[in-house]
């Protein structure tokens, strides 16, 4: 006969923690946010401060509801370059970290080019990549997002291929398993949740590459761009519009990997 | 019932393990001699230290002896890992957390090919064997220990092997679910028929499961005696049942372990037992 057990959880599918998020955790920083923006727009008005210096909430607002369309065009462009770039670096990076996690050498050779390109600040090298590819194109853009994000995902894989179980391991060695179907069963689960990781610390690190390689030059159109071009003809209520939509579009890139994340991570608690 | 003709399951001669060199070096097994049949359960007991994990591990070609031969259905212990003579069970349950109990069960039958079909059927059946059929769409982290356990169980006989490794499996369970347990155990083994090596530090779960208990000492790891449980008229393994815990050749045999185990010297009735 069967053995019976009493007390079981019967939900067969995790769900998004998003439950237990407190409210007080949301609500604290929508009240200090609230605050803050109060008191900006009080010292605007107090201390008389001139808009080319630091305009008002209530006029970039203006600018913002004004300009929508225009808003959301860049943030298209821009987000558009962040996204191939990120999915790309993204690939890189998990394809070299499961090299490096398999090959001893690799990870011995490429150590030094990664600690490299960490401290490298990649913005930097757009204006070679415009000539390079031709300032026409987005190819230069989406290349310094894809190095971005390729490092730390590189990183975080790397630390979650090591992250595999001794326990994991023997089981896979005592199946006779090939190291292709260790990788597969085995290495790449384990890291999944590390791969996210990475991605999400990445994925504010690709919208700010693809909008400051903007600042450099290339085709017309983009956060970047529509915020250089508003500064220097001194509308700098525009231009702090088009700030506003650049960091709309660095949250959501966040939070859109960030349910990923957590979603990838469900069933990496304590149990198994 | 037990085949005791034809290949041993495992044959282990003059085994030694060293770890390290030098001063720091340990001697975790020396001249190591076991032989198990075809369809026997045989339990290794010992405190902690002695070499029970080392000596499985061996069996299992998880690592390879410093000296002497191991061979397992007359194989060599590599050939009949990659052959899949045996299933393994570790203390801890060793689940796949993001795959689910149904997953975690096939996981041996698709690693070495089986048709969809095919694994579906037996997943079902390992399923049922173990009473875990409600929670086959389950993810580990859903299910206490003792269960987890059963899963890793019936993993290990997924492909119905000849041989089963067992290396503490309810070492973490609570004493009623490990009775629990090895009541399952016993049936299961009379259901496959199957060889176990069953490593342990419970006297009495030792000489409840087994045909023959064989107790080790520590430094360095040795047998220091074998007992042969049926000897005290008990019913060979695979037919025993749970009266068997209260007859007496039951505590006669653990008596027999204990003395062993504490190097005191054996109870004349039981010397007979152990001379062969
Ligand atoms: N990989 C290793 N490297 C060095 N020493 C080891 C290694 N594995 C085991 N040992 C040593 O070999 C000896 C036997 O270890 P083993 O794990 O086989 O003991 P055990 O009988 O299973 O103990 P326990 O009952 O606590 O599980 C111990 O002294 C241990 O320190
Ligand atoms: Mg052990």
């Amino acid at each position: 006969m069967a053995v019976v057990d009493s007390t079981v959880t019967r939900d067969t599918r995790a769900r998004l923690p998003i439950a237990e998020v407190r409210w007080s955790t949301v609500v604290a920083p929508l009240v200090l946010g609230a605050l803050v923006v109060l008191a900006w727009e009080l010292f605007v008005e107090l201390a008389e401060i001139e808009p080319f210096i630091l305009p008002a909430p209530s006029a970039i607002w203006e600018q913002v509801t004004a300009n929508t369309a225009n808003i959301v065009d860049g943030a298209t462009v821009t987000g558009r370059n962040a996204l191939i770039g990120m999915l790309t670096g993204a690939v890189i990076g998990v394809l070299g970290a499961a090299l490096a996690g398999s090959f001893r050498f690799v990870d011995q050779m490429a150590a030094p080019v990664v600690a490299a390109l960490a401290v490298i600040p990649i913005v930097a090298l757009a204006p070679v990549l415009y000539s390079m590819f031709g300032a026409a194109v987005n190819t230069g853009r989406i290349i310094v997002a894809a190095v971005s994000v390729a490092v730390p995902v590189y990183l975080n894989t790397l630390r979650g291929i090591r992250q595999v179980k001794t326990v994991h391991r023997e089981l896979m060695t005592a199946y006779a398993a090939s190291p292709i179907q260790m990788i597969r069963a085995v290495t790449l689960p384990t890291a999944t949740p590390y791969v996210f990781t990475g991605l999400r610390v990445a994925s504010s690190l690709a919208v700010i590459a693809a909008l400051i390689a903007e600042y450099f030059g290339g085709p017309i159109g983009g956060l970047g761009k529509s915020i250089t071009s508003s500064a220097a003809s001194s509308n700098y209520p525009l231009a702090w519009a088009y700030v506003t939509g650049a960091i709309v579009l660095g949250l959501l890139f966040y939070i859109v990997t960030l349910l990923v994340e957590l979603w990838f991570s469900r069933h990496h608690k304590p149990g198994g | 019932m037990n085949g005791r003709t034809g290949e041993p399951a495992i044959s282990v001669t003059g085994v030694d393990r060293v770890f390290g060199k030098g001063r720091k070096q340990v001697v975790a097994l020396q001249s190591v001699e076991l032989t198990v049949a075809a369809g026997e359960f045989v339990s290794l007991i010992g405190p902690s230290g002695c070499g029970k994990s080392t000596l499985l591990r061996l069996v299992a070609d998880l690592d390879s002896p410093t000296a002497g031969e191991i061979a397992v259905f007359g194989k060599g212990a590599r050939q009949a890992r990659l052959d899949q003579d045996y299933g393994i069970a570790f203390q801890q349950a060793g689940l796949l957390p993001w795959r689910t109990v149904a997953g975690n069960v096939e996981l041996p039958l698709k690693l070495h090919g089986a048709a969809a079909q095919l694994r579906k059927a037996r997943v079902a059946e390992l399923l049922e064997l173990v009473g875990l059929t409600d929670f086959a769409k389950n993810h580990p982290d859903q299910l206490s220990g003792g269960m987890q356990q059963r899963v890793a169980i019936a993993r290990a006989l997924a492909e119905s092997p000849r041989l089963l490794l067992m290396d503490e499996p309810f070492g973490a369970l609570d004493e009623i679910t490990r009775e629990r347990m090895q009541n399952e155990l016993v049936r299961i083994c009379a259901e496959t028929g199957a060889a176990v090596l069953f490593v342990t530090h419970s006297i009495p779960e030792a000489v409840f499961l087994s045909d023959r208990v064989v107790v080790m000492s520590p430094r360095p790891g040795r047998i220091a005696g074998v007992v042969d449980v049926r000897a005290d008229g008990l019913a060979g393994a695979h037919d025993r049942t749970e009266r068997a815990r209260d007859e007496e050749g039951f505590f006669h045999a653990v008596a027999e372990v204990r003395s062993l185990l504490h190097g005191t010297p054996v109870p004349a009735v039981a010397a007979e037992g152990l001379e062969k």
